[in-house]
């Protein structure tokens, strides 16, 4: 789950990494109140989970309040990459002499955090580490025993911070993984952690992104979670609890396991067809999961065709059966053509009860799908 | 024979009282596995299975003798439950759990290194030497003894996988499902060293997918390493980058690092031929044979 800037900037400060003044903004007149009350100048920015929103025309800076009028009328609606804005950061402009970057995340080739620091703050990092990867300095930690504070220095020495503001950084850093820990984040950045001619370094960024498998252990942080779906289908995935990912394709394809349904988007594409979407039921589905699955694809207007493709393991075949007749019998008409795949677990006794009347049987996965990919062809 | 378990593994459930427990350890023990005893906080004294339940796995170990375990416990508690596995020195501790947080399986990582147990998993459907013993939710009916071993992030891929070599009457030594998840117990690099040191394995097919740079770091021990020839299979060439595909590890960060292409290309300059269905995989291993 990743958090919007101010709400990451909210649990930053709490833990005393020093913040711009900010308000958060929900129309024009919000904002130039909000400007007038932190002073001028002000950044607008777009709260939006999109990378790169300077450069899309989501962050604007404000002298006055004509200014601050004019930058909430272009940014509040607009469209940033797919998503609309619909809420804006106002924040006091700070003025900085450097901009550095510091940022904890979970090195998994390792299986350890690994905090990260460098001077070339403010700009696309990812590019700085694919180009000049040696302009980041990097510090493996310990999970066990956290983050000493000689490692924190250790990497803010290393990637050559000004010995004037060295230990501020590195008090940054040590609060940063702290955090990263307590929150059980995947990834804490600051980007950039502007520094002031007075040697201040103030986080004018803030990057959030929490284990989604470790927010039972934080409510605080689930409670922050805002709709930030692409589409409705995307929102009723959600709402279902299904892995699930719009494609460009029309052949709907539903199946257990990430790794099968992987292979089956695979080998629909392999045999001349596209898929929709990429839909795993997860282990262990009841019917009633896979009547949901159903209903999640053909809501999908650019589906012409159906692949249901199930090895079962933990996952029984009686119990997809059940679903699958459950879904279509309630159905005055079946909207696409259903190709069904059943293996594994309980398969017999699950093609012992599904009703072969309202889907089409195949016995091996390359069959079903060649199959899916014609129906989808004659749909069309 | 085999690699890891046998008919002579003795194993305790950890989590053999709930609802997953339960129902695969009856799976496992209709499979032949010597299922010894159950470990469940509180529950001590009970039976399941008419197998004994103790409150702790070193009680469980010191009673029954056992030597490796199975763990179906829920994901908050799996961490701990991995831990505990650890503290009794079994040879083997397998984490059927999905959706163990990651910071968690960073210290269970760290511990890992300390002990002499060897972990399967999180997120894993386990391990199975056809017509001995499965440790996991493998549906055993589509296993066969053999002489190809299987090692696989992904579970449902090995059965299909595994389905298509049945199906032409080539068997397997041992079939092991390492996970999907980002930080795992045992890789790519540590199975197929046990193939490799396995003698009655002629062939190994590989199942990786997209996320992570494990397929290209096992294509490179490929090269350097193994006799025994090895058939490749990559998931999630129509993955999107940017997008997360169902497991934790399967996303592509679009830096190029982690596609299917990569992982491809890696293995086949490895020599490792890779298939394009899972049938063209059976093809390859019966061309090795």
């Amino acid at each position: 789950m990743r958090l919007h800037e101010y709400q990451a900037k909210e649990v930053f400060s709490d833990a005393g990494i020093p913040t711009p003044d900010s308000a958060l903004a929900e129309s024009v007149e919000e904002v130039v109140e909000a400007a007038e009350d932190i002073g001028y100048p002000v950044a607008v920015k777009a709260q939006v989970h999109v990378g790169g929103r300077g450069k899309a025309g989501g962050i604007k800076l404000a002298e006055d309040r004509d200014e601050a009028e004019e930058a909430a009328e272009d940014i509040l609606g607009m469209d940033l990459k797919g998503y609309t804005v619909e809420q804006v950061l106002v924040e006091g402009a700070v003025d900085f002499v450097n901009e550095l970057y510091v940022g904890v995340t979970m090195d998994r080739g390792e299986g350890k955090p690994v905090a990260m620091v460098s001077t070339k703050g403010g700009v696309d990092i990812e590019a700085v580490a694919e180009e000049t990867p040696d302009a980041i300095a990097r510090e493996h930690i310990d999970p066990a025993f956290g983050m000493h504070p000689y490692q924190a220095r250790k990497a803010v020495f290393d990637a050559g911070v000004d010995k004037d503001i060295a230990m501020d950084v590195a008090g940054v850093l040590t609060t940063l993984y702290d955090l990263w820990s307590d929150k059980d984040a995947n990834d804490a950045e600051i980007n950039p952690l502007m520094v002031t001619s007075d040697d201040e370094v103030i986080a004018a960024d803030a990057v959030l992104n929490i284990d989604d498998d470790a927010l039972f252990r934080h409510p605080d942080l689930a409670e922050m979670e805002e709709d930030s779906y692409e589409d409705d289908l995307e929102r009723k995935a959600g709402e279902y609890g299904f892995d699930y990912v719009r494609l460009d394709g029309n052949v709907g394809i539903i199946g257990n396991g990430a790794g099968l349904v992987m292979t089956t988007l695979d080998l629909v594409d392999y045999y001349g067809g596209e898929p929709a979407n990429f839909l795993d039921i997860g282990g262990g589905a009841k019917a009633e999961r896979v009547t949901n699955a159903l209903d999640m694809v053909f809501s999908d207007e650019n589906v012409d065709s159906v692949v249901f493709n199930i090895f079962g393991g933990i996952t029984r075949g009686d119990e997809v059966a059940k679903g699958i007749n459950e879904a279509l019998e309630s159905l005055d008409e079946i909207p696409k053509p259903v190709v069904v795949r059943l293996a594994g677990t309980n398969a017999e006794e699950g093609m012992d009860i599904l009703n072969t009347d309202l889907v089409q049987v195949e016995a091996t996965l390359e069959d079903a799908v060649q199959r899916a990919v014609e129906n989808a062809e004659e749909e069309q | 024979m085999s690699i890891l378990v046998d008919d002579d593994t003795r194993v305790v459930v950890q989590g053999i009282t709930g609802g997953e427990g339960s129902f695969h350890t009856e799976q496992m023990m209709e499979y032949g596995t010597n299922v010894v005893a159950g470990a469940v906080p509180g529950k001590g004294g009970q039976e399941v299975q008419g197998v004994p339940v103790y409150d702790t796995v070193n009680e469980a170990v010191e009673e029954e003798d056992a030597d490796a375990s199975v763990i179906f416990v829920p994901p908050a508690f799996a961490g701990d439950a991995i831990f505990e596995a650890l503290d009794t020195d079994l040879d083997l501790a397998v984490a059927i759990t999905e959706g163990v947080p990651t910071q968690d399986m960073s210290k269970v990582y760290k511990r890992l290194s300390e002990t002499d147990t060897r972990l399967l998993g999180p997120n894993c459907p386990g391990i199975i030497t056809p017509g001995e013993a499965k440790l996991g939710i493998l549906p055993g009916n589509i296993f066969e003894s053999g002489n190809v071993g299987l090692v696989s992030r992904s579970g449902t891929l090995t059965y299909q996988v595994v389905d298509s070599l049945t199906q032409r009457g080539i068997g397997q030594t041992t079939a092991i499902g390492i996970g999907g998840d980002p930080i795992i117990g045992t890789d790519f690099i540590d199975a197929l060293s046990l193939f490799e040191d396995d003698p009655d394995t002629d062939a190994v097919v590989m199942c990786g997918e997209i996320g992570g740079e494990d397929e290209e770091e096992a294509a490179a021990f490929i090269a350097e390493n193994m006799d025994t020839p090895v058939a490749g299979f990559i998931a999630g060439r129509t993955a999107p980058p940017g997008k997360r595909m169902g497991h934790a590890g399967a996303i592509v960060s679009g830096s190029g690092t982690g596609t299917a292409e990569s992982k491809i290309n890696a293995l086949n300059d490895a020599g490792v031929p890779v298939g394009d269905t899972p049938e063209e995989v059976a093809d390859n291993i019966e061309d090795f044979l």
